[in-house]
């Protein structure tokens, strides 16, 4: 296996802050190379760099034996580096077909040069279906790409790389929102690559996959090279370590907290096409856990249990009273929190600053009148930021400009003031790093502790198992099994979760 | 800070600097643009448009548009108009008649994008037409004329010497600040044009702050058309067509951006004044009105690229 990149002494500063400081790194031919690195330790820097978006202050890199220098992203897509991102880049009213070949319609119409320009869908259709059939894919090409799934999105950006013969793709947390099912296929094509000689550089916050997948392991931490090792030499202890600089033995904190009064209980819960005859209990103190695959169902019911959907039937009693939650805005008031799984989407508002966040769902705490209690709202968010500890350079600091783990304090936070009795934390450590990972998991047990009820919902296995008092497993929306922390295991679990 | 930081504060104070220095380029070319006179004039003229940009402002950060301004102006100005005969109503009839079309104009555009979820664009540029309708259905379609003294001070009056359009603008000004700034009000219409979804699951009530930022756009533009209509001293179904491109031209150039979430009083203050102050001295410049609309393009354009460039680099 000859090198097909190799990259050397590659530094890049923003404003005197070293995002990357002196990068070394060999790709081989063929191989599956992961990159990992808490989030800030410059692997996004890297690979913008890699594919063109950025240019590097000093440094080579060399690909296939010429450097690459000022390139643009046209210039290294042409040359094979292609890059799947993690929020899918794709045109939702285009076919599948027109989404792989945008950008080189001409080239493929197979016409004239000078009657080029004449779209040929004909050939782009089949030329897709070709190449999805090829990667043992079943994907029409002309379906419109808005009715397609986050996995067979992905596929198609696959597709589109190989198109453009890539030689080396770059994959930024592919597995983030797809099943463990599709996760298979996608390994099945990553392998594919590999036999036609494709490199594949693999950024994930999952280690399970990364052994599974990878061949050659680096890690990066704030912007340093720390080392390049084969993944068979190394394990999970060693790498967490290398990663965060430090060793993580306890990972989940004990549970300690007695089970308290009947917070919420949940009877023959049903949304068609959804889920169907949910029935749970939560109680004060209590973690409960939500296990399943994608699209089991977990998600839609806290949807509902907060208001942002409506149920067809069954009943949600908060402390024995039945409630009915139209509005997230009542659900609240019934003092219900929800940290959603959608960060970007339904957490926060990326304009606004760290204290008018943390503050905006609990504002009938900090008014006088119609006028915003300014002094109170700064105290609850002095206490905030030391509570979860936060790291922000003030807290007027747009949210925008934190950390992944920090945004979703900030959330938390959010949620903490409104004083709520029953918590429902969905994927709270998606794209958060290790090291904020753990003190998540401490802050939801010291939640617990206080008499909070809580439901997690978690598509990590070792997080659920580590954190639930109790486990309620979900298969296509259905409830298959409430199973206690002793007797659950991941095989048990996974039992059931498939069901 | 790092630099994308230094850029956003650069592109929050640029707008003032650019101000400044066209202020003191003018003072030095002609010597009329910096007297008293001139300068009252000037505030007198960008009065009515502040006030529109005002009302579109809280509109525009909630992530939504008012094409209605212009219409909204001349129905309020002809209802005015109508109770403001010389020995018929006090002068509040009048007055309470208009501020109230203004008020159930903008409720109404409010409650139809609430319910009908018809994007504010087109909803508003239905009323827009259908406002135009009302002013013309209203005045018959003629100007209405004859109107007291007492409503014709509140357009062309001054108190202290300073006309007392300059003096509304102020307190309006004050008064808008302080609802987008110190109430929850405020606080909420920067959370539902930041992000909306998110807004709602934080508990936020979205249609109740659409209602509001609708409705308080009718009444601004409502004291604009009874400003105009005092004026001109007639109601003129015809009035304030196209102002509300003026009123969304001085909110963008005063930073407000179109995408939602973004935006000061005190920006939209100086892009109406921006916009006052250029063609006031391009008029005094002798140049053609012709041009002075080609400046104007440029200006606005001008100032939307400064502003993305400090969102670049995020």
């Amino acid at each position: 296996m000859g090198t097909i990149l190799k990259v050397s002494n590659l530094s890049k500063s923003f404003s005197g802050v070293k995002a990357l400081d002196n990068i070394h790194f060999e790709l081989k031919r063929g191989e599956v190379h992961a990159l990992m690195g808490e989030n800030g330790a410059g692997k996004s820097t890297f690979m913008k760099i890699l594919i063109g978006l950025l240019a590097p202050d000093s440094g080579e890199i060399i690909f296939e034996g010429q450097e690459l220098r000022n390139s643009n992203v046209g210039d290294t897509l042409r040359r094979g580096i292609s890059m799947i991102h993690q929020e899918i880049l794709i045109i939702p009213e285009l076919t599948v077909a027109q989404n792989i070949f945008l950008g080189r319609e001409k080239e493929i119409s197979g016409r004239k040069r000078w009657a080029s320009g004449w779209l040929n869908d004909i050939s782009s259709d089949k030329k897709a279906a070709n190449l999805l059939q090829e990667m043992g894919v079943n994907i029409d090409p002309k379906a419109k790409m808005k009715y397609l799934s986050v996995a067979q999105m992905q596929m198609v950006e696959i597709a589109k790389a190989i198109s453009n013969e890539a030689k080396v793709i770059i994959m930024d947390e592919p597995t983030s929102a797809i099943s463990d099912k599709e996760v298979e296929t996608l390994f099945k094509i990553i392998k594919d690559l590999k036999t036609k000689g494709v490199s594949v550089i693999y950024i994930s916050h999952k280690m399970d996959e990364i052994f599974e997948i990878s061949d050659t392991i680096t890690v990066l931490r704030d912007g340093k090279y720390i080392a390049t090792q084969s993944a068979s030499e190394l394990d999970k202890q060693s790498l967490i370590s290398m990663m965060v600089g430090r060793e993580i033995d306890h990972m989940f904190p004990e549970s300690n907290s007695e089970k308290g009064e009947l917070a919420l209980s949940v009877r023959a819960l049903s949304k068609k096409g959804q889920f169907s005859d949910i029935n749970f209990e939560v109680h004060a103190g209590e973690i409960l856990g939500f296990a399943g695959l994608m699209g089991a169902g977990r998600t839609e019911i806290a949807r509902v249990i907060f208001g942002l959907d409506k149920q067809d039937s069954g009943e949600i009693r908060i402390k024995n009273k039945s409630v009915i939650n139209k509005t997230p805005r009542q659900a609240i008031e019934n003092g219900i929190g929800y940290v959603s799984e959608d960060r970007k989407g339904l957490g926060f508002i990326p304009g606004m600053s760290v204290k008018d966040n943390t503050t905006l769902a609990s504002m009938s705490h900090h008014r006088k009148g119609i006028f915003i209690n300014k002094s109170g709202e700064e105290a609850s968010t002095t206490k905030m930021i030391a509570d979860l500890r936060i790291k922000t350079a003030g807290m007027d600091q747009k949210v925008t400009y934190l950390s992944g783990g920090n945004q979703q304090k900030v959330v938390i936070g959010k949620v903490l003031l409104a004083s709520p009795e029953i918590i429902i934390l969905d994927e709270p450590t998606r794209g958060v790093d290790v090291g904020a990972k753990f003190e998540i998991y401490k802050l939801i047990r010291s939640l617990a502790d206080k008499g909070i009820a809580i439901i997690m919902i978690s598509s990590e296995l070792p997080e659920i198992l580590g954190m639930s008092d109790r486990i309620l497993v979900l298969s296509k929306g259905k409830q298959t099994a409430i199973l206690t922390s002793e007797e659950a295991t991941q095989e048990l679990i996974m039992k059931y979760a498939v069901a | 800070m790092d630099k994308s930081f230094r850029l956003q504060r650069f592109t929050q104070y640029g707008i003032f600097l650019a101000f400044a220095l066209i202020c003191i380029a003018l003072a030095l070319s002609t010597p009329r643009f910096f007297t008293i006179p001139n300068l009252m004039i000037i505030g007198t003229q960008v009065s009515i448009n502040a006030l529109l940009a005002f009302g579109v402002t809280f509109v525009i950060i909630t992530g939504g548009i008012d094409l209605s301004l212009g219409s909204m102006v001349a129905v309020a100005g002809v209802t005015a108009a109508m109770f403001a005969h010389p020995d018929t109503y006090p002068l509040l009839v009048p007055l309470f008649a208009g501020l109230a079309a203004g008020v159930f104009f903008g409720a109404f555009n409010g409650f139809v994008i609430t319910k009908s979820k018809v994007p504010p664009f087109i909803v508003t540029l239905g009323t827009m037409t259908i406002g135009r309708g009302l002013a013309l259905i209203l005045s018959k379609g003629r100007p209405i004329s004859n109107l007291s003294d007492s409503f014709n001070f509140i357009g062309g009056g001054n108190v202290f010497g300073i006309p007392f359009p300059i003096i509304i603008l102020i307190i309006a000004f004050m008064v808008c600040s302080v609802i987008l700034n110190k109430t929850v009000l405020g606080r909420y219409m920067y959370a539902v044009g930041g992000n909306e979804p998110a807004a709602r699951a934080s508990g936020i009530n979205v249609t109740n702050v659409k209602m509001w930022v609708y409705t308080l756009c009718g009444l601004l533009s409502a004291v604009g058309g009874i400003l105009l209509t005092s004026r001109i001293t007639t109601g003129q179904p015809n009035a304030g067509a196209g102002f509300e491109l003026d009123a969304i031209a001085a909110a963008i150039i005063g930073g407000t951006s179109t995408s939602g979430g973004t935006g000061t009083m005190t920006g939209t203050l100086i892009g109406a004044l921006l916009i006052g102050v250029i063609s006031n001295s391009l008029d005094l410049l002798n140049v053609t009105s012709y041009y002075q609309q080609v400046v104007m393009g440029i200006i606005i354009i001008g100032a939307v690229v400064l502003d993305s460039m400090g969102k670049k680099d995020r």
